[in-house]
């Protein structure tokens, strides 16, 4: 093996090591205003945060509303309905992890839209959703 | 100008991947039921964001499998996986489902909670301790367990809820 070869072989393998967890996690980083933004945008109008307000706290033919586990304001920690499991804050004045992963948050919204509206979220529905969580203070 | 591409590192990868799948494997048969397995990294993120992170070992293959296969139906709740992340996940608990003898049971329902040897191991455990608010559910392993996050179930660590 040739210095040259060493020395790509070295910086393949710190490449490999930094993608690594990226290409485990597909990882798709993205800031709550960008997924917002987006939202919004598939929408076409303007999220409102009452009506993401209403959505949260009330039920939609099913048992659960979103506050159920969440709690009716999601600046601190819930608790899974059945399981008893902690539930991280929502608001992403209390949770600087929420909504900045788009893969992560379009998987939470398909399961829980579906377990308390038996259905997927509308864009709208999203975006209304999201704006009252980015305007929640801890 | 000469370039040196990567054009092996992300095999090279993988092979490291499959090479800790092993290294978790030959850990899991060497499980008698009191130590149990390393829990996959996956596992332990999508399983246990929602439940304790249960060690596979405690239902037999065929219950995860089934598991696995309607995770839209989950108990009650949609717990939905991208196809990418099920394949990882119920390889792992294919290769580490339970096989010690009290395991080897299919319990109602797939549930460990109803497996013989659970029920056995929990008799002393009084009825009115199960619906204290702190435990509210027998799968809430982690209210009695201390160590249950981590996978440790030994009886030395178990704090009775009151």
């Amino acid at each position: 093996m040739n210095r040259t070869t060493v020395s790509t072989l070295a910086r393949c393998l710190a490449a490999a090591a930094l993608a690594g967890p990226g290409l485990l996690q597909q990882a798709q980083a993205a800031t709550p205003a960008e997924l917002l933004a987006g939202f919004s945008s598939q929408a076409g109008s303007a999220p409102s945060a009452a009506r993401g307000q209403q959505f949260f706290t009330t039920t939609h033919g099913k048992e659960w509303a979103c506050a159920t586990c969440h709690g009716a304001v999601p600046v601190q920690a819930g608790k899974h309905a059945a399981t008893g499991k902690a539930i991280g804050a929502m608001a992403p004045a209390s949770n600087p992890d929420r909504f900045t992963d788009a893969a992560k948050v379009e998987k939470w919204f398909r399961r829980n839209c579906n377990d308390v509206a038996g259905r997927e979220c509308t864009p709208a529905e999203k975006a209304d959703l999201l704006a009252w969580l980015m305007a929640l203070k801890p | 100008m000469r370039t040196h591409t990567c054009f092996n590192w992300q095999q090279a990868l993988f092979g490291l991947i499959a090479t800790i799948g092993l290294a978790q494997q030959a850990l899991a048969g060497a499980n008698k039921g009191g130590s149990l397995a390393p829990l996959l990294p996956r596992y332990q993120q999508e399983c246990g964001a929602c439940h304790v992170a249960y060690p596979p070992g405690m239902l037999p293959a065929a219950s995860w499998q089934r598991l696995a296969g309607n995770l839209q139906g989950h108990y009650g709740t949609d717990a939905s996986l991208d196809p990418a992340t099920l394949r990882q996940i119920s390889a792992w608990l294919a290769a580490n489902g339970g096989t010690y003898k009290r395991v080897r049971e299919e319990p109602p329902e797939d549930r460990i909670t109803r497996s013989a040897w659970f029920i056995h191991k929990h008799d002393e455990v009084p009825a009115v301790t199960w619906k204290l608010p702190a435990v509210n559910s027998a799968a809430n392993c982690a209210a009695c367990h201390a160590g249950a996050e981590q996978g440790g179930f030994n009886e030395r660590n178990v704090r009775i809820s009151r």
